[in-house]
């Protein structure tokens, strides 16, 4: 039997690489998919404590957080590829002027 | 305690967490996608452990099977290319990752030390089979179902004005700027 | 059923059920190669063996002897990774897919499926999604302006298709009440007025089936909807730059999905394995096993019967269609559906 700290501690683990990742990266597109990570380390989170307690709401839950990150994709992608249009980079760091 | 559940998790947890740190590991953007899929599919089998069939296979068509073609999609449109260290990245590694590190030893040292070891009942969900056919699980489409559309029917209805949000913002943000040719960019913010 | 028991026919189903898949593979390229030969009024392969049997074992040799090139500036590890990823995929949904009702052998019950879960049908759904990545990936890493807007056109069909093809199914879910395939054939056991079968395109799901149908063309990426590999179009699309054996799992991989989606069209229109049973016991365990090969030897027949027909669909049309028509007579099959079954 699996101790309940012990998917809390993987889900951790998942946070802290996606919050590394969103620290370390210079990739537009690689810092996005920090996020996705992130979301889904704490997905894990939901699905352990509704095991543990019984509540299917922490499935529903994980269900439209996978639907609000669904959505949350498509919207930044299209941001990036309309940024890299004008500034021609996915490096955030060249991306430092408020006008070309 | 050693028990096939014990050991399926590990395996599903070794896979995500190697997933996880060979993103951070890449350079190349496409790289740390796949390893992205990798830790959503060994999620997905976390969530099949955990009694949560809907959830797992919702994770398997959405995220692995729809988001993530999206940032694929976008990777090779784009043409992202390897990495480049900048000054602010170097710094970044420099502090990021021990603070990091040290957060997150921090919270699991927390965790496993107040946490006793009792098992999540999960357990008796994943019972023997019985002419091939597997205990009903507590996370199956029939019991998720009635939830989503009686006491959780506002937030779906809210999320589905949200995606349609989604699909038209991303649509817009996508489209060329002078013409109205509907290019692979367009495909992209689909 | 003891636990090492049940590993143990698990491992005998999944080994049978995927030599059978392999070999039917095979024998639907042959099957497909004779027929549409036949309505171009020539003869296809006549002299490998009686009948040019022996043309997929001649196939597959030479696939086995070619050179296996790999060009040098590709991207090789998604390079070699992009058709096992397609041919993993296309075998791994023929896991939830029940041929016939269950046999006794020594008192145990075994049923002609290799598992039931309860979600067979989502799985099929998350299996088709994954499978995008084999063409996506293969068109990028081949390094080839060719491959990749082929490989781009490809993904993007097919990702667009999938929306319909699930909403064609969700009809089938509401008259059936489960994800589980053994649960929605055994809905459709009976008769109505006696003679008519209670399958569920004769029970409402007509429209649904011609979704079906169409969205199966696409995803499958045959004609009408083959324009990302047409030899005309792109030179070959996604598998441009592979030979040999890398090429066939891509061409296993194809037929694989079209058998899948054959099985599944007869598993949730045309009612299974249901047909007249009759006999002594031997013939009663088999019989089923046989209807179902028959309806989806229908389904492949009229699969490659309009490979043989119809002219392909340009990009945009191609697109245009899914997103501007298939998706609205999908979404009304389900609104009809719904309110007939709330009545």
């Amino acid at each position: 039997m699996v101790p309940l700290s012990y998917y809390l501690v993987l889900s951790g683990i998942l946070f802290a690489c996606g919050v590394t990742g969103f620290l370390i990266k210079r990739n537009i597109i690689s810092i996005f998919m920090s996020i996705e990570l992130m979301l889904n380390g704490v997905n894990l989170s939901f699905v352990a404590f509704a095991a543990h307690w019984h509540a299917l709401a922490g499935q529903v839950f994980v269900f439209f957080v996978m639907v609000v990150a669904a959505a949350e994709a498509a919207v930044g992608l299209a941001i990036i590829i309309a940024v890299y249009r004008t500034r021609e980079t996915l490096n955030v760091d060249q991306v430092n002027l408020l006008k070309l | 305690m050693i028990s096939v559940h014990l050991i399926l998790f590990l395996v599903f947890g070794a896979v995500a967490v190697a997933g996880a740190v060979n993103l951070l590991a890449q350079r190349h953007p496409i790289n740390s996608a796949l390893s992205l899929i990798a830790v959503m599919a060994a999620l997905a089998g976390e969530y099949l452990l955990l009694g949560a069939e809907f959830v797992a296979a919702v994770q398997v068509i959405v995220y692995a099977g729809a988001v993530m073609v999206l940032f694929v999609f976008t990777i090779m449109l784009l043409n992202a290319g390897v990495e480049e260290h900048t000054k602010g990245s170097h710094v970044a590694s420099l502090f990021g990752i021990p603070g990091v590190l040290l957060g997150s030893i921090l919270i699991a040292w927390a965790v496993l030390r107040n946490s006793g070891t009792e098992a999540v009942a999960a357990g008796p969900w994943i019972n023997t089979v019985s002419n091939g056919r597997p205990q009903d699980l507590p996370g199956s489409p029939e019991t998720i179902g009635p939830l989503l559309f009686h006491e959780f029917l506002l937030p779906f209805e809210i999320t589905s004005v949200l995606i349609l949000i989604a699909i038209m913002g991303a649509v817009v943000l996508a489209s060329k700027p002078p013409s109205t040719s509907s290019g692979p960019a367009k495909e992209a913010g689909n | 059923m003891p636990i090492w028991l049940y590993i143990l026919v698990s491992i005998v189903k999944s080994a049978i059920v995927l030599l059978v898949l392999l070999t039917s593979v095979a024998y639907t390229v042959w099957l497909e190669r004779k027929v549409v030969g036949h309505m171009q009024n020539r003869w296809g392969p006549t002299r490998v063996g009686p009948f040019g049997l022996l043309q997929p074992a001649a196939d597959g040799i030479k696939f086995l002897f070619k050179e296996d090139l790999t060009p040098p500036h590709v991207y090789k590890p998604l390079y070699i990774a992009a058709p096992m990823i397609a041919v993993i995929f296309a075998l791994t949904s023929i896991a939830v897919i029940p041929f016939g009702n269950s046999i006794w052998i020594a008192g145990y019950e075994i049923p002609f499926q290799v598992t039931d879960v309860n979600i067979g049908l989502l799985l099929i759904l998350g299996v088709t999604s994954v499978g995008v990545y084999g063409v996506a990936l293969a068109g990028w890493s081949s390094n080839n302006k060719y491959s990749l807007l082929g490989g781009l056109r490809a993904s993007a069909q097919m990702v667009s298709y999938e929306i319909s093809l699930g909403l064609s199914l969700v009809g089938v879910l509401i008259m059936s009440g489960s994800f589980s395939l053994r649960t929605i054939v055994d809905a459709q056991g009976g008769h109505f007025w006696g003679f008519i079968p209670r399958w569920n395109i004769f029970h409402g799901q007509i429209i649904g089936f011609f979704v079906y149908l169409i969205a199966a063309y696409a995803e499958t990426n045959r004609i009408p909807f083959d324009l990302p590999e047409a030899e005309t179009e792109l030179v070959a699309g996604y598998h441009t730059e592979y030979s040999a054996m890398k090429f066939a799992m891509f061409f296993m991989a194809e037929y694989a999905n079209m058998i899948t989606v054959a099985c599944l069209a007869t598993l949730l229109f045309l009612g299974g394995w249901h047909g007249p049973i009759f006999g002594p016991w031997l013939l009663r365990a088999v019989l089923p096993v046989f209807w179902f090969v028959a309806k989806v030897f229908v389904f492949l027949f009229i699969y490659i019967w309009v490979r043989g027909t119809l002219p392909r669909f340009r990009y945009d049309q191609l697109m245009a269609f899914g997103w501007k028509f298939l998706l609205p007579v999908a979404l009304a099959n389900l609104i009809g559906t719904a309110i007939v079954a709330v009545w």
